[in-house]
């Protein structure tokens, strides 16, 4: 068990209570309620539609797979999916706002408590709360540098999907809010109804803020918006916390507002702009119905969801015997143990067997390699068949560990498969006893002295006859045969 | 409950509509004046009644995830007071 | 030849089938009745282009013996309607000059349906109000005049008063009207004309600049039951891109007419009966209920118990939707800016605000506001919600008695311009109109008879969800009963 997560205040101990609002894209190609792209990157205004830009008597149409997209989440969180849910606006005037409101879910959203199972270091593992999930427009983006007197709208985001994923405030420390992230973006990239991409802004963070004396009731909070990274929220909670501490020990009070991160400088400060937004005057958009999910469609949803990583990694530790570390690193990213899996169907064996061997070589070796190349495994040149080649050439003998790092090399460069190059280059593993014996015997003659060493009891020089032979056969030889051989003949 | 000159203030910030001194001391009694009446509604016994959702019976449909709208950009700008470089322009915003 | 203004819409498409004019003729007839009547200020944007090509294409496609339903026929389009390439205003200052992209789907329909258009209809600002002295544009007149003698500029009603106005003055033989509490059945009623409130979701209300997303609906306005009934099988039908809209087909309501509705059984509200209402209006509603029971129907008298409670109902619930509703009128996007120098965005939105709303839309703003604001959600807008359930409830049970029911369309005849200057007083004549939108009933107002001072009544029929058929049978049963031909004068 981890140590508690303390401040050091200069009148004692503070603990620090968060809760995340993430807010999530939905990975649709249409928006939720308009037909136009979602698509990263476009040109200012292209991807918006008279519906996006608020046009007098434009109304929205909802986007079913947004909703799927949506419910799949909650489900693979184990929350309760409400089947009768409804939209709500969020009013409020901001230039990225066309509506002079946001279409979001505050009385019912479409998912309620579910919870997440973060790890954290030194294996502990801690369940962190999920208040809630509702399904919302995002607004559009304003350029502030553009232009002296002017700040330019692009309405391209404005009523793309957005899921926000409301936390309980579980958290304690910088690093279990990071685990968190971690986690989330992990679940809803396995599930696909997020590509959590967080530079291109498809999650972020509101990060809510208090601090307290351990064991006291929770403190005032702050709301820092909009955080795109794992160390930027991380970077926030400390930032907070400590000014938090410094306001209250010298005898002020924290205010609850939103706040704003500068990444520059690595600090919070007020955000002034939306200041007074407080009252939203929220009422059930009379533009649209109650939503209401059939048995068919939860169903549907439920029976679509893949393998999550928990329950991945929990299979890979039984069943195919792999170390508590190892499933883990395999399963943290989908793409990773599609990868992974897609090897191990191509070796056409299954259990521990294989298991161990594959998930070593992918950690290790093939890890290794993307490194050095800066790629990763979706770029990989090697593709998950001739992994399982690769392995099965180890496996029955052919190739010893040395021979197969230096195929594995060979396919990095050429992208040629293993068979090919041993078969090539000549590097098949022998164990061939008549010409393994020859070798040693001109290895022997050639040091007469060391054999004599070593015959008078100096046992350390096996080894050098060991190399010796390997080197001979250009590293070829069945190192067991090498042994067994070596110590007949040195008796 | 009744509105004075400050809630009015308020009220008209909300909705971002300039009031003058002058208005504002019209608007008091006008809106005190509708809201005294509406307030009546108070009365009515509403235990167990459900605020009414959907006027007609019908149901929310749903439409398919689909591109068929968008790139319109001369449409959607056609009518702004202010449009630069293919985007609307506003006063600068200082966040 | 009949003066081709003097024909109603099903008389204008017969005889245009028959060959006795030509589409061209038609238009060129009501446009010049419109360029004629500019005093009474109808239209705040005249379309004579739009009518002739619509005609001359009627025209072309006779000779090849294609006729769709309203070839030949041109309409008023109340300016609610986005409009593509025509100024689409909703009557306010802040929309002024704002020609939409697009067609709303119920005037894209009508337009489908081979009708011209004549022009935008004046009305009431963003349709708040009931007697067409909100507009940016100018007070609508009526075509009436009391038989005082004098000539007292008379309102039309609203929010669909240049509708009203329009098809009252034989300026274009129909209509497109908007009702979110009223407006189609009270300006009917001053003008002495027919209209009819559908279903709520029976037209799509995309394109359709929106006032009160849960009560707006459009609907036809014209000289009689049949003209109303061709024109809203037109207008009518699913739409998918309006998700309150009504997945259903469209009834043959024209071929369904028929005013044997011998056997109905005719609901009369006790509640309706108001203190205050002028006797006049107690006498036309007797005439109605006695013209039922001389077609064979069956009089019941019905209870609606929280009728009372439906005007302040509609004044929380229409106010708190139109002010989320009007919140993209902020100068960005379209329509008019008022920036004020260095000012911030904000300052540009109070100003814009100010300066385009009307005193009566920031007045309805400042209340929806107020009522959805913190602490008062569920005291003014839940509550709401609640009594307008039960309103609905109301007429559920009514309904298990009778088939329809039959109350007086407003509480008095025309008033004078400027006469009536309390807001609260203003919203007393929504009185009867108000409860069926709250429910989303179809409704109508059919012409009566005059007053003593020779103004035009309406009786009311509201009936049950989806039974325009009904509502427009009986409505065709008092038309017959009523005779009613009186016309104004032609003084513009
Ligand atoms: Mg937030
Ligand atoms: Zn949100």
């Amino acid at each position: 068990m981890n140590a508690p997560y303390r401040i050091q205040g200069a009148t004692g101990e503070w603990e620090v209570v968060i809760g995340l609002e993430v807010h999530a894209q939905v990975t649709s190609k249409a928006k939720l309620f308009s037909g136009a792209a979602t698509e990263f990157g476009a040109e200012p205004n292209t991807q918006v539609s008279l519906v996006d830009a608020a046009m007098p008597g434009m109304l929205p149409v909802l986007n079913e797979e947004c909703i799927r997209q949506a419910v799949r989440t909650g489900m693979a969180i184990d929350a309760k999916i409400n089947a009768w849910s409804r939209f709500d606006r969020k009013n409020y005037f901001y230039a990225d706002l066309p509506q002079g409101y946001q279409i979001s879910q505050l009385y019912h959203p479409l998912v309620g408590e579910g919870e997440i199972e973060v790890e954290l270091e030194g294996g502990a593992t801690k369940k962190i709360g999920v208040e809630r999930i509702h399904v919302e427009q995002d607004a559009g983006k304003l350029m502030h540098d553009q232009h002296p007197s002017f700040s330019y709208v692009d309405l391209n985001r404005s009523g793309v999907a957005l899921m926000e994923i409301v936390s309980k405030p579980d958290m304690r420390s910088p690093e279990e809010a990071g685990a968190y992230v971690r986690k989330l973006r992990s679940i809803l990239r396995y599930v696909g109804s997020c590509d959590g991409n967080m530079e291109q802004g498809s999650m972020r963070a509101d990060v809510n803020v208090s601090v307290r004396r351990p064991g006291e009731p929770f403190g005032t909070r702050t709301e820092t918006k909009n955080v795109n990274s794992v160390r930027f929220i991380m970077a926030v909670i400390e930032y907070e916390a400590s000014r938090q501490v410094d306001v209250l020990e010298s005898g002020d009070s924290v205010v609850q507002e939103t706040r704003l991160f500068d990444p520059d400088k690595g600090e919070t400060r007020t955000l002034r702009s939306k200041e007074d937004a407080h009252d939203y005057r929220y009422f059930p958009d009379p533009d649209l119905l109650p939503l209401e999910l059939s048995d068919d469609f939860l169903r549907e949803c439920r029976e679509s969801l893949p393998e999550l990583p928990d329950a991945k990694r929990k299979r890979y530790e039984q069943e195919l015997g792999i170390s508590a570390y190892n499933a883990a690193v395999l399963t943290a990213e989908v793409e990773t143990a599609r990868w992974f899996e897609e090897l191990l169907a191509a070796t056409g064996k299954t259990g521990p067997e294989v298991g161990k061997a594959a998930s070593n070589w992918v950690i290790s070796d093939l890890f290794g390699a993307l490194n050095r190349l800066g790629k990763d495994i979706t770029e990989s040149p090697v593709t998950p068949a001739q992994g399982a080649e690769l392995i099965g050439l180890v496996a029955d003998g052919t190739l010893s560990g040395t021979l197969a790092k230096q195929v594995f090399e060979i396919m990095l460069e050429t992208g040629d498969n293993p068979g090919k190059i041993v078969e090539e280059r000549g590097l098949k593993q022998t164990s061939d006893t008549g010409e393994i014996e020859k070798v040693i015997a001109e290895v022997m003659a050639a040091n007469a002295d060391k054999v004599a060493e070593y015959r008078g009891g100096k046992d350390k020089l096996f080894g050098f006859f060991v190399g010796q032979t390997m080197k001979a056969m250009g590293g070829k030889a069945n190192p067991g045969v090498v042994n067994d051989l070596l110590k007949k003949a040195l008796g | 409950m009744s509105v004075d000159t400050a809630t009015v203030r308020h009220i008209a910030k909300l909705a971002r509509i300039a009031v003058t001194d002058h208005e504002v001391e019209a608007l008091v009694p006008e809106l005190n004046n509708i809201l005294g009446w509406i307030e009546q509604l108070g009365e009515v016994d509403v235990t167990g009644v459900e605020p009414m959702t959907a006027v007609i019976p019908n149901q929310l449909r749903m439409r398919p995830d689909e591109i068929t709208d968008g790139n319109v950009r001369d449409a959607v700008l056609k009518n702004a007071p202010v449009a630069e470089h293919g985007f609307f322009a506003v006063p600068k915003v200082i966040e | 030849m009949a003066n081709l203004n003097d024909l109603g819409i099903a008389a204008i498409r017969d005889g245009f089938r028959k060959g006795d004019f030509s589409a061209r003729e038609v238009a060129d007839s009501f446009i010049s009745a419109v360029e004629k009547a500019r005093a009474l200020n109808a239209f705040t944007v005249e379309t004579p282009d739009h009518a002739i090509a619509a005609a001359e294409q009627a025209d072309r496609d006779r000779s090849q013996g294609d006729f769709k339903p309203l070839s030949g026929v041109p309409l008023g389009i109340k300016d609610l309607f986005a409009t593509k390439g025509v100024q689409t205003a909703s009557a306010s200052k802040i929309l002024e000059g704002f020609k939409p992209e697009y067609d709303s789907t119920v005037s894209g329909k009508l337009f489908a349906a081979g009708a011209g258009m004549l022009g935008k209809l004046n009305m009431d600002e963003f349709a708040m109000g009931s007697s067409n002295e909100t507009s940016a544009f100018g007070n609508v007149l009526s075509p009436w005049r009391r038989n005082d003698g004098g000539n007292a500029a008379l309102t039309p009603g609203g929010s669909s008063g240049g509708s009203a106005s329009a098809v009252s003055a034989r300026l274009c033989p129909g209509a497109t009207g908007t009702d979110t509490g009223g407006s189609i059945r009270q300006p009917a009623a001053f003008t002495g004309i027919t209209g009819v409130k559908p279903t709520y979701g029976r037209c799509s209300r995309w394109g359709i600049v929106a006032f009160a997303s849960s009560l707006d609906q459009a609907g036809p306005m014209a000289r009689d039951v049949r003209d109303c009934a061709i024109m809203l099988e037109v207008m009518s039908g699913y739409d998918p891109k309006d998700s309150t809209s009504l997945k259903l087909d469209v009834p043959q309501w024209e071929a369904g007419l028929s005013s044997d509705i011998r056997g109905k059984r005719i609901g009369i509200p006790r509640e309706y009966r108001i203190d205050g209402v002028p006797a006049e209006i107690d006498a036309v509603w007797e005439q109605g209920i006695q013209w039922m029971k001389d077609a064979g129907a069956e009089i019941v008298e019905i209870s609606l118990p929280h009728t009372k409670y439906a005007l302040p109902t509609y004044y929380i619930i229409a106010p708190a939707e139109a002010s989320s509703n009007l919140a993209r009128y902020d100068g960005v996007r379209y329509g008019n800016r008022v920036a004020p120098e260095n000012g911030s965005l904000d300052d540009m939105y109070k100003a814009t605000r100010a300066a385009g709303f009307g005193a009566e839309v920031r007045r309805r703003i400042m209340i929806g506001t107020y009522v959805l604001s913190a602490g008062f959600y569920d005291a003014y807008f839940n509550q709401a919600q609640k009594v307008r359930a039960l309103i609905a409830r109301d007429f559920q049970d009514a309904f298990k008695q009778v088939d329809l029911i039959l109350t007086p369309t407003a509480p008095s005849a025309a008033f004078g311009l400027g006469e009536t200057t309390d807001p609260l007083g203003m919203y007393l004549n929504d009185v009867f109109a108000v409860p069926a939108s709250l429910a989303g009933l179809p409704a109508m107002s059919v012409p009566a008879g005059l007053d003593a001072q020779g103004l035009p009544l309406g009786l009311q029929i509201i009936g049950k969800p989806l039974d325009e058929q009904g509502v427009m049978n009986a409505g065709l049963a008092l038309e017959e009963r009523a005779g009613f031909t009186a016309r104004p004068e032609a003084w513009w």
